[in-house]
């Protein structure tokens, strides 16, 4: 104890404003995650049984043209030379070029992205717009047919399988209903219709105002957005509840009620305002699980995002294509981390 | 004497897994224009009895009275709406720890002008002006700047005296007072109470001053109200209450140290069941 | 009459012996858990899925395995085939009632390994301090960075596809909240009268951590495994039916909704079937969860 004091006098007497040691260590610490996180993902690049050389050589190769690809790789130096190598590559964006289809892994991830984007996106939005009323209200009504919904759409939530209910959806209204469109992102009559801006399909069906792309993308995208949605608001909604139980017991609520405050005014002027910080936070976390969620829907949905692309790559052993892959994602779950954290600055007077 | 509140009868029940609890039980009072202490131990029920005057109590607590009149009107007939237009603007509350009765995201002058605006129907200028004229009341220096800070910036006292400001500013005719000083340093803890007896003195209100601190109760009311086990044991006017005739009451006030008697030893309090079988003694006058 | 005595003997107020009163605090703790309609319906269906997996080969119909083309995709409510056939004829529920084996298998073996990594690491972060929490907690933050699916799907494709290797890539993804939960635990009992006065009494650091911390952090850690099991499950399945865990002709029930996949729209039981196992084992786990926390972890309930 006296010793931190110690210290922290130290650093007062350098005279560094405080904001900039905060800044340092948050940056400080992004910088080892990340670091660590690239570490990760050299290892299983490292340790896995597919040999690099021989995937590109192929197995007909001459030892000299395999000798040669080696020395290229730079198989030869010390494994933290290649990691040094790796992150300088990743820096620059470049994860090599995929085996498959021998472009580079960067630009595929660019090009597939954006249609998880658009899908998680709305996913969440579904999660955020249902999740947080339903929360709020069970929460201000414990114990009533609502709370009890609420309770058992989150545990239905929690213990399905969320590539069987995409299956059940598929078959439901697609198959037997006909109400949604079926899988991919558009009907085949209309891919490549409108051209592509923002790589989102809705966005760019609306720029270029072609109505039909819009309604035909809406009616493929609704049925995996509310899939995700489900998932996202099973898990918002039960924090959201269990935030506000906290918020509506402390005796600042007691004070609004005394003032003769309405309980609906009661309940979103003033128990909601002290959940925003903490509700963020939730909302970030569950947007990147999506990010994650997405890797199953995709399959299911024969949606060409980045989870589809990371599962073709990997059961054709395109580790290339994987790591990159990986890497993103991870590098967005961190992204999306430091975003909260920064809300959470602006959002709460007490973390100034 | 004209009574501003007339209670009759009151009880808070919670179910509980043992059966029901009777937090507060059968009790009777009336409120003029003074200072009413209700004293007690905590659990004693004096607590419950201030939040089922504003019918606070949340579900699944239960508030049943005969009646709880407010100038003749029987508050427990009116509606929760009407309700609302009670609270804040003819019976008000202070609570214990303004660290937590202040909502911590929102500045003071948001909170107290929104208090203000419940109840009148005025622009956020005038609103501001008027929440500045009651923050001076309560002798707070600077109150431009206080009306844009958060609570956390605030010391206990100054809190607790934002509080009164906030709670007084629609001009009720009731204040309870929940244990107004327990939280603060010693130092502060007159200051507040003199504020606070000069403006319900001023604005000829009723107070009802709850709390388990017999010299201090003593000191401050007119006349005290003595809860045990959700029961009035006693009544008796302030300036008596050392000559109270209830063994609790003694058994209370022998606890305390005195100056004026010391003695080597205090008196530990020993509890007769009787006290809580007995029937609640009426706080009428 | 014995059998009130032994109530007697467990409810009592006071116990006679350090092992009297352990049972007795176990046996309250039943109680008031058996109370919990919902936890004992999710205990009743792990049992008896435990139970299904142990007497597999008595009660299932068919080989689960054995092919018969002439009598494939076969509807519900078939002639002895009460779920229908697969793709290649074999009889669900026979496959199903094997899967259990596999998910059972796969549950208990990341249930191992996942809380026992954590709480090493957790109680020695936080009973050390300094440098080596630092570092430990370091890595830990680093795994929880990742999407825990997309590195499981890493790992397995470094390591190969196949039952144990997903296990492995799952106990990596799953032990870091353990160790953040060991550690919060250890940071308060650390710093308890008790400990240092078996400080004074000359115990060393290995045998507080063993004798002292450990105990105390099971029961949070359990709450914590049986919450995440419908987790595993789930993750175990996802893995299975990308091709990535159990392999063909495993029956894993992952595995078996991939299979059904091409057929859904046409011959929808195929797929429909085992994805309810799932979602029954995981909502059985789920519910187990929630009532173990009520009683063994009241303040995290609400």
């Amino acid at each position: 104890m006296a010793l931190s004091k110690d210290s922290g006098k130290g650093r007062a007497r350098a005279s560094l404003p405080p904001w900039f040691k905060t800044t340092v260590l948050t940056l400080g610490s992004i910088a080892v995650t990340m670091l660590g996180l690239l570490f990760v993902t050299f290892i299983i690049g490292r340790v896995m049984p597919i040999d690099p050389v021989l995937a590109i050589v192929g197995e007909r190769a001459s030892q000299s043209t395999y000798d040669a690809v080696f020395l290229e790789l730079g198989l030869d130096k010390p494994l933290v030379v290649q990691f040094a190598y790796y992150i300088w590559d990743v820096l620059q964006l470049d994860f090599g070029t995929s085996l498959l289809n021998a472009r580079p892994v960067s630009e595929d991830i660019a090009r597939v992205f954006p249609a998880t984007l658009e899908l998680a996106t709305l996913g969440i939005f579904i999660g955020i717009v249902i999740g947080v009323p339903l929360g709020v209200v069970a929460a201000a009504r414990k114990g009533s047919w609502i709370d009890q919904l609420a309770r058992v759409l989150a545990l239905v939530g929690y213990s399905m399988p969320i590539f069987w209910l995409g299956l059940m959806g598929l078959l439901i209204f697609y198959g037997i209903l006909g109400w949604v469109g079926g899988p991919g992102r558009v009907g085949i009559f209309y891919v490549d219709v409108v051209p592509s801006v923002t790589g989102l399909i809705l966005v760019d069906a609306a720029i270029d105002g072609n109505w039909d792309v819009f309604r035909d993308a809406f009616s493929h995208i609704i049925l995996p957005a509310s899939l995700l949605g489900y998932f996202s608001l099973a898990y918002i909604s039960r924090m959201t509840r269990s935030f506000m139980l906290e918020q509506l017991s402390a005796e600042y609520i007691t004070t609004a009620r005394v003032k003769g405050m309405s309980e609906w005014d009661v309940i979103w002027k003033h128990a909601f305002k002290n959940i925003r910080v903490q509700l963020i936070t939730v909302i970030a976390l569950s947007y990147a699980n999506l990010l994650e969620g997405s890797v199953l829907t995709e399959i299911i949905f024969s949606w060409p995002g980045i989870g589809s692309y990371i599962t073709t790559a990997l059961l054709s052993a395109d580790m290339n294509a994987v790591l990159g892959g990986t890497v993103v994602v991870g590098l967005i779950f961190i992204l999306l981390n430091i975003f909260s954290d920064l809300l959470y600055k602006v959002f709460d007077p007490r973390a100034k | 004497m004209d009574h501003l509140l007339d209670v009759e009868n009151l009880w808070v029940r919670f179910p509980t897994r043992q059966g029901i609890f009777d937090a507060v039980r059968g009790v009777s009072f009336t409120l003029g224009r003074e200072r009413l202490g209700i004293v007690g131990e905590s659990g004693s029920g004096k607590s419950m009895t201030g939040r089922a005057i504003l019918r606070l109590i949340r579900p699944p607590g239960q508030v049943e009275a005969d009646h709880i009149k407010l100038d003749g009107v029987d508050l427990m007939q009116k509606s929760e709406k009407d309700m609302r237009d009670v609270r804040g603007e003819r019976i008000s509350m202070v609570m214990q720890d303004p660290k937590f009765s202040l909502n911590p995201v929102m500045t003071i002058g948001d909170q107290i002008i929104e208090a203000y605006r419940l109840h009148n129907r005025v622009s956020k200028s005038i609103a501001w002006t008027k929440a500045l004229e009651m923050l001076e009341a309560v002798s707070i220096r600077d109150p431009d700047r206080v009306m844009r800070a958060y609570p956390h910036e605030m010391s206990g006292g100054m809190g607790q005296r934002i509080m009164i400001a906030m709670m007084l500013i629609p001009n009720p005719e009731i204040l309870i007072a929940d244990e107004p000083t327990s939280a603060l340093d010693v130092s502060v803890q007159r200051q507040v109470l003199d504020i606070m007896d000069k403006l319900v003195k001023e604005r000829g209100m009723g107070l009802i001053f709850i709390s388990h601190d017999l010299n201090l109760v003593a000191d401050f009311c007119d006349r005290v109200l003595i809860m045990y086990a959700g029961r009035i044991v006693e009544v008796c006017d302030a300036d008596k209450l050392h000559d109270a005739q209830h063994p609790y009451t003694r058994g209370l006030l022998n606890s305390l140290p005195r100056l004026d008697a010391p003695r080597d030893r205090l008196e530990v309090l020993t509890r007769d069941p009787a006290w809580s079988e007995a029937p609640s003694v009426s706080g009428r006058v | 009459m014995a059998e009130q005595t032994l109530r007697a003997w467990l409810l009592t107020d006071t116990p006679t012996s350090r092992r009297h009163a352990k049972l007795s605090a176990l046996y309250q703790g039943w109680l008031s858990f058996r109370s919990n309609t919902m936890a004992m319906i999710g205990l009743g269906i792990l049992l008896a899925l435990v139970l299904v997996a142990a007497a597999a080969p008595i009660l299932s119909p068919h080989d689960p395995f054995a092919q018969d083309l002439g009598n494939r995709l076969a509807p519900l409510g078939t002639d002895g085939h009460v779920l229908g056939t697969d793709s290649l004829g074999r009889d669900i529920l026979s496959r199903l009632i094997y899967g259990a084996r596999i998910t059972l298998y796969i549950v208990a073996l990341v249930a191992l390994i996942a809380p026992v990594v954590g709480l090493l690491v957790g109680t020695v972060s936080g009973y050390l301090g300094g440098w080596i929490d630092i570092v430990l907690m370091r890595i830990t933050d680093i795994f929880l960075a990742f999407p825990r699916l997309v590195l499981a799907l890493a790992f397995v494709a470094a390591l190969g596809a196949g039952i144990e290797n997903a296990v492995i890539a799952i106990s990596l993804t799953a032990w870091p909240p353990y160790a953040r939960i060991a550690r919060a635990e250890t940071l308060t009992i650390r710093s308890s009268d008790y400990i240092s006065a078996i400080k004074l009494q000359g115990a060393g650091g290995l045998r507080i951590i063993t004798k002292h911390i450990w105990p105390l952090c099971v029961s949070s850690l359990i709450v914590r495994v049986t919450l995440d099991m419908a987790g595993i499950i789930l993750a175990a399945a996802g893995l299975g039916f990308l091709g990535l865990g159990a392999q063909p002709p495993s029956p894993e029930w992952g595995a078996m909704i991939s299979e059904g996949r091409r057929f859904i729209l046409d011959h929808w039981w195929v797929a429909t079937m085992p994805g309810l196992a799932i979602f029954t084992v995981s909502l059985a786990f789920n519910l187990l969860g929630d009532g173990l926390r009520d009683v063994l972890d009241p303040k995290a309930g609400e």
